[in-house]
């Protein structure tokens, strides 16, 4: 089934009775080329990647619960290529460009808007680090400008520039960066990945990892033993469990990341804003709900929930940068729990054992990467090599010390990211 | 979530600073492989854990709670100097 414009027309003047589910709901087979543990974003757009580039199509995608119920549905659906360091700066480069034309290549409508993203600043040391970034990011290839508080303020007229002790001075803007709609970018691929015979297989709960002579074998599920060639894992939030299944620690610490989103309002915000103060993030859906939201709580947690005291943060950087919001009621909050590694970069690799596949550590940068990451990680499962866009995704950057990618330059270390 | 500090009991999480997973120090002297596992690798557990947790704006003790990552629950807390956590230096 296409979907077109056409279609849609037709469908609506026979009772819309045409339509057929999106994917089939098949039993699994006892034995795959590759399985997938994970039926989120990366998982799916890894299976649609393996299919679609690679011809590999005796592909099974594992989820425990239902396709798309983790952090794909729990972030703040922000897609950007504003990285600095070289690692970090190609993926994101690479996987914004895959965004951009997501849409014609999957025939599905994942709501991309290319609105805007502006990185605010509100002082001169922040201005020279947007400086140094904007000029990062010009040299991967991607946009930024520049603009200072006049320029920012014709196009954000709703921020407080005055704060007494956050004055807002300008801002680094990327236009082609954005949000999506997050539920269509999983349902999309799930979509394409099975058109292409791939099985997509819910309620289906990995119990262990077989693992003999250092060769994976398979793996053991709710639903029974299922064999495979190589196994790849895409899990994040719940990694560290699904590796341990196979004798391995990674370095990674779960952590809860809250967001936020108020009643719809009339449209007061068409970009993206980012603050450096407090650290706030703020976009506007199109239903006319603010989406905002800021830091972890930083405490280690599997709870999807958290606790008041980042919540007050939360409300009070926004009301103190946006303070028009203040009078917006609250609707809702959700926690997603993020992989967090000591240099808050990700790891696309190798695990060490033979046909085991690593995909995890995203930290709070997995919604954009998704298509990247999905692109990517088939590569590295198809030809064992990793993709020129992910070289520097390294397991064993933590050991040696060496290609660590510490955006923030906190230092790499749990509980600085 | 409230945190009981051994020394001035039940307070407010906003007055402690987290740390992280409680480990015992390796020795200076260590493999690096000794050493990659305590900074890097975790155990990361869905269920109980035990963190190092600094009272700031308290009493400045250095806590040693045990806490559920699945509800948040502060199962027990003890002061670190008590947990044997010093290291071999």
């Amino acid at each position: 089934m296409r979907f077109s414009g056409w279609r849609v027309l037709k469908e609506g003047l026979t009772g819309n009775k045409g339509w057929a589910p999106h994917w089939r709901d098949p039993e699994p087979q006892p034995e795959y080329d590759v399985v997938i543990i994970g039926g989120g974003g990366h998982g799916l757009a890894t299976a649609y990647n393996l299919a679609k580039e690679h011809g590999i199509t005796n592909v099974a995608v594992l989820e425990k619960g239902y396709l798309g119920g983790g952090n794909v549905g729990r972030n703040t659906t922000i897609v950007r290529a504003n990285y600095y360091l070289p690692g970090n700066s190609e993926f994101y480069s690479h996987s914004l460009k895959q965004w951009e034309g997501l849409e014609e290549e999957l025939n599905y409508n994942v709501m991309m808007s290319q609105r805007g993203q502006i990185m605010v600043y509100h002082n001169d040391g922040q201005r020279d680090a947007m400086v140094r970034r904007g000029n990062a990011i010009i040299n991967q290839g991607d946009d930024a400008e520049l603009l200072n508080r006049e320029a920012l303020r014709k196009l954000v007229p709703i921020l407080n520039y005055d704060n007494a002790r956050f004055p807002i001075m300008g801002g680094l803007l990327q236009r082609r960066a954005g949000t999506a709609r997050h539920d269509a970018v999983a349902w999309g691929f799930a979509r394409g990945a099975d058109q292409r015979g791939v099985d997509l297989i819910q309620n289906c709960e990995v119990t262990g990892i077989d693992v003999e002579n250092g060769k994976v074998r398979g793996v053991q599920t709710s639903r029974g033993v299922i064999r495979a060639k190589k196994v790849a894992l895409a899990a994040a939030g719940r990694s560290g469990q699904v590796a341990a299944m196979a004798g391995l620690r990674l370095p990674i610490e779960s952590h809860v990341l809250q967001a936020f989103v108020s009643e719809g309002i009339k449209p007061v915000l068409n970009h993206v804003v980012s603050f450096a103060e407090g650290h706030l993030y703020v976009s506007q859906s199109d239903k006319g709900g603010l989406v905002f939201g800021s830091y972890l709580d930083f405490y280690s947690s599997y709870a999807a929930r958290g606790n008041l005291p980042m919540v007050e943060h939360t409300m009070e950087t926004c009301v103190s940068m946006v303070p028009a919001l203040a009078k917006a009621k609250v609707l809702r909050s959700w926690g997603g729990i993020m992989d967090m590694t000591p240099d808050g970069s990700p790891i696309i690799d190798h695990s060490g054992i033979e046909g085991l596949y690593l995909n995890c550590g995203w930290c709070y940068g997995g919604f954009k990467a998704i298509p990247g990451s999905g692109n990517a990680y088939a590569h590295l499962i198809a030809t064992d090599r990793p993709h020129g866009a992910a070289t520097k995704f390294k397991l064993d950057r933590f050991r040696s010390g060496q290609g660590l990618m510490d955006e923030e330059g906190t230092g790499a270390q749990h509980n600085l990211h | 979530m409230r945190i009981i500090c051994p020394i001035c009991g039940d307070r407010d999480r906003r007055e402690f600073y987290v740390k992280g997973a409680a480990l015992a120090r390796p020795e200076a002297s260590a493999t690096l492989e000794d050493w990659h596992d305590h900074v890097n690798l975790r155990d990361n557990p869905a269920g109980e854990i035990k963190e190092l947790w600094y009272h700031e704006m308290g009493c400045s003790a250095w806590i040693e709670v045990c806490r559920s990552t699945v509800s948040h629950e502060i199962v027990s807390t003890r002061l670190a100097s008590t947990a044997d956590l010093g290291g071999k230096r």
